[in-house]
Order: C-alpha cells, then structure tokens, then sequence
C-alpha cells in the first residue's frame, strides 16, 4: 500500500514533467498549426543554461527565474525569426524545420557543453519526507508542486487577462482578432515565448534526476507528444491529464506487471496511446470536427 | 465633412482585379449603403476600407491619407469591420467576444457592457455560452455588440441581412438606423437593396469592380435602372 503511494507520487512527478512539455507543444500546436520536434531540445538548452549560470555562482532560484526570461525571450525570437517566414507554406517543410531546429540545437548545446552527463543540483534534496508514515521523496513532491504552480499560472493568465484573451482569440480566429485590433503576429510570438519557458521548467524540473546531457529531453519529448496526442492535439487540460496519466500509469505498469521492465516503457506507453486512440480517435478530450458537407 | 474618401482605389487578389479604380465618400454621421450583384466588389471595397487586403490609389480618413495599413492599425484609428458571417469567434463565450471588441479601449468598461446588454437582453443572458451555438440571429447582434463596444468612428458590416428571418433583420436595422441616430458612422453593403435603401441616406452602386451609380438614397430608390436592376420593379 505505501509502496503504491510512492509509486503514485513518483509516477505524478515525471507525468507532471511529461505534462509541461506537453503543454508547450500544444501551445505551439494551437496558435500557430506547428508541431515543434524541437522543443524537448529546447528544454535541454535551457536546462544547461540554468547549469551555467550555476556553475557561474548563481543561486538555484535567481537561475532559475532567469533561464525562464532567456527562454521566453528565445522563444519569441525564434517564432519572429525562424518560424513566421515560413508559416504559410507546406506543412512538410515546416516539420522539415522543426526536426532540423532539434539536429541544430542538440549539436549546439554538444558543441559548448560535450557530451558526458553532468550532475544537476536542483532546489530539492533528494531526502524522504515522511507523510503519514510513508516516505516520498522531497524531490518528487517538489517537482510536483512547482509544475502545478507554472501550470495554474498560465491557466490564469490565458483565462483572465486580456494578454491571455488576445492569444486564445489569435490561436481561434487570426484574421478576425486583426480586424479587433488585436496585434495578431506579436500574440503568436508570445504563445512561443510562454511554450519555451513552460519547456524551460520542464527540462530544469527533469535535471536532477536525468543527468544533464544533449539528449536528456528526447525520450521525454515522446512521450510528451504521447501526452498530448491523447488530451487530444489542441487540448491544454488534456495535455496535463494526458501527461500525468501517462506518467502514473508507466510507473504502476512498471511497478506490477512483472515482464514490463526499463526498456519496455517507451513501447508501453505508445501502446497505451494506440489503444486510447482506437477507442475515441481524437484523443481523450479532444473534439471531432464535423464539418458540413 | 467628409470621414472617409477613396480615391481611384484599385484591389487585386493574386491575378484577378477586383476594384478597378473605385472612389466614393462617407461623410461623417452618413449612413452609406453599397449595393451591387455578387462579384461586384462589395466585399473588396470594405476590406480595402479596414485594410485586409492591399490596395493602391488613395483612402484618406478623417482628413489623413492612409499608407501601408493593417487591419489592427485601422482597428485603432476606430474603424470596426464586421465581416461576411459575422466574423464571431466560435469556440469563445459570448462574454469573451465582447471583451475582445473592447481591445481597443483600455478593456471593457461596465457602463460600455451594460449599454450592449440594454440593447440586446438575450446577449446577457447568453453571456457564457459559446458563440458558436448562438442562432444566426443572435450572432449578428453579437457581431454588433462587439462593434460598439469599440466605439467605432465608422462601423463596416458585410451583408448583415445574409441568412437572418426577416423579422430579425428588421429588428437590426432598426439598431443600425439607432446607432447611426447616436452618431455612429455606418457603411453597409446588401445584397437586399430594398432593405439597405430603406434605412441608408446615401448610397453607391458597383458593378464588376467599378462604381456605375452614387446619390442620396431616396433619388437611387426612385432611379429606373436600380428599380429594374436591384429592385425588380
């Protein structure tokens, strides 16, 4: 019993992992039609960035907060500069895009930090707390508490605010939010801003317990993607159950089911996945678009 | 005083010439209306207005001469363009819609939403609903409702009338005719020329891109080839 508890709390931190980075990608997804492969890459940037500000005599937190202000700046940066060009083209070419910003990152963050995996220090000590007799890890707990705090706070500012409401309108109707005055191509910039700091936390959060190397996000980004195709591709609440479903349920499976070891998880979840989608096709919460012949 | 002049105004999708040289003028407090068969350059003429689509010749508003627009830029001088269909967003609630109308002003003041919701009650009772489940009706007050809450120098609506009841359409033209009463500049383009002429003090005719007939409402309403060609009389 205790053991499914911490099972449960472990699976809820690497699902909240799983749910911020799915998040970004249906962000991304939404406003601007992109399926961005690079953004686990981009997470991992950011993850080293915070290391290196770090490794500078920085503080965890003020890196931290810091490396999210780079990221949503690099995020709006490369939304202007990379992305709008080529926004109105053929679908395959911007994939082609975004698999190519994955190549060019991953060789990037290689060439100034190597390849070996490096130790991360996160916030959180990797200590138990004891809570109602049971140990779990401070680290997991933390991790939690901060993925659902970045992810309240985003819901907030897309529901109430008028920043939040001038993306959603840019995300559903582009070129009637023009003719309100909305300044459409400025809020898609922003919606990239806010998906790369959402991966920023994400790949700071997975550090500590990944090592830090190129590749660190990789496995995360498919199962993100997982996590997203199964809230249902334009889905932000999806993402999040998507994500901490998945991550829970990769935990249990693996816990209890005996011939379901480390490397049978990918292939497990992928295979959740297909069976979720044969079942309702667009996804747990997405919507079939019916359109009238 | 003139609001809005467009001078020899030229639009072009890809190939295809639209406008070929149109001018026409709104005067300030006119309730202009445009008629013309489908094709004729209606539609064009309003997004050539709000700046939706590129133009060349000369659009000159209140006084200014107007360079590389964009809509959002248009939007901010106070012009609100109500597209064909309404132009609603769909999956937002009705209470979302309004607010986006208020982009423009510092956000949605109580007194601007109360005003809305005075001239159309069943807006606020279906303030969180999603637009897109209003009935046709319904969406067009929604369109206008947004429009005045951006408190528009010249207010644009394509084709108000286009798939409403007749009783309904009634009821908008009436707030049209209220608005324009109020002082809001209003240029409506119809299809229903009977309609349009009957609330609108002045209007132009187009035909294939071109203006062929301009004048006071009441002397077009009574000119032979608009009763044959738009009136059916």
């Amino acid at each position: 019993m205790a053991n499914l508890a911490q099972q449960i709390v472990s699976g809820l931190a690497s699902g909240g992992i799983y749910a911020l980075l799915a998040l970004a990608i249906v962000i991304i997804h939404r406003s601007t039609g992109v399926i961005n492969f690079a953004q686990g890459e981009l997470a991992t940037l950011s993850a080293f960035i915070c290391f290196a500000l770090m490794n500078h005599g920085w503080a965890f937190w003020p890196a931290f907060f810091v490396t999210l202000a780079l990221s949503f700046g690099g995020g709006m940066v490369l939304h202007t500069v990379v992305i709008r060009p080529i926004q109105g083209g053929p679908l395959l070419g911007i994939v082609i895009l975004t698999i190519g910003l994955l190549i060019a990152i991953n060789g990037l963050t290689t060439w100034i930090w190597g390849g070996t995996s490096q130790q991360f220090h996160g916030p959180f000590s990797t200590a138990p707390i004891r809570v109602a007799g049971v140990a779990f890890s401070k680290q997991d707990i933390g991790v939690i508490v901060v993925a659902v705090v970045a992810m309240l706070v985003l819901g907030l500012l897309f529901a109430r605010t008028k920043l939040g409401l001038g993306l959603r309108a840019s995300a559903v109707n582009p070129s009637e939010a023009r003719l309100v005055g909305v300044p459409v191509p400025a809020m898609l910039a922003v919606g990239w801003g806010l998906a790369c700091a959402l991966g920023a936390v994400a790949g700071v959060m997975a550090a500590p317990s990944l090592f830090l190397d190129p590749n660190m996000m990789q496995t995360v980004l498919l199962y993100s993607f997982a996590a997203a195709v199964l809230g249902g591709m334009d889905s932000p609440a999806g993402a999040v159950v998507g994500g901490l479903v998945l991550g829970v349920s990769l935990n249990l499976l693996g816990t209890y089911v005996d011939w379901i070891g480390g490397e049978l998880r990918l292939a497990t979840a992928l295979a959740l996945i297909l069976a979720v989608l044969l079942a309702r096709p667009s996804g747990l919460f997405g919507r079939s678009i019916v359109r009238r012949a | 005083m003139s609001l809005l002049e467009l001078r020899d105004v030229e639009a072009r999708y890809g190939e295809v010439t639209a406008l070929h040289g149109v001018s026409l003028t709104v005067d300030d407090g006119d309730f202009v209306a445009i008629l013309g068969a489908n094709g004729a350059g209606k539609t064009t003429t309003l997004r050539a207005i709000s700046g939706t689509v590129k133009t060349t010749g000369q659009i000159v508003f209140q006084g200014e001469r107007l360079h590389r627009r964009t809509p959002e830029g248009m939007a901010r001088r106070g012009i609100a363009h109500v597209p064909e269909g309404r132009g609603t967003f769909a999956s937002l609630s009705v209470f979302d819609n309004m607010r986006l109308g208020a982009w423009t002003q510092r956000g949605p003041s109580a007194r601007d939403l109360a005003r809305v919701f005075e001239f159309f009650p069943v807006l606020y009772d279906r303030r969180d609903q999603q637009a897109g489940t209003l009935s046709g009706g319904e969406q067009q007050m929604l369109a206008l409702g947004r429009a005045m809450m951006a408190k528009p120098r010249l207010l644009l609506l394509d084709e108000p009338s286009l798939g409403l009841a007749p009783l309904v359409v009634r009821e908008i033209f009436a707030t049209l005719r209220s608005m324009n009463d109020r002082g809001t500049t209003i240029v409506v383009v119809e299809q229903n020329a009977a309609l349009a002429l009957g609330s609108a003090k002045h209007a132009y005719v187009l035909e294939t891109g071109r203006v062929v007939l301009g004048g006071a409402a009441e002397e077009l309403r009574g000119d032979e080839s608009v009763r044959r060609s738009y009136l059916g009389y």
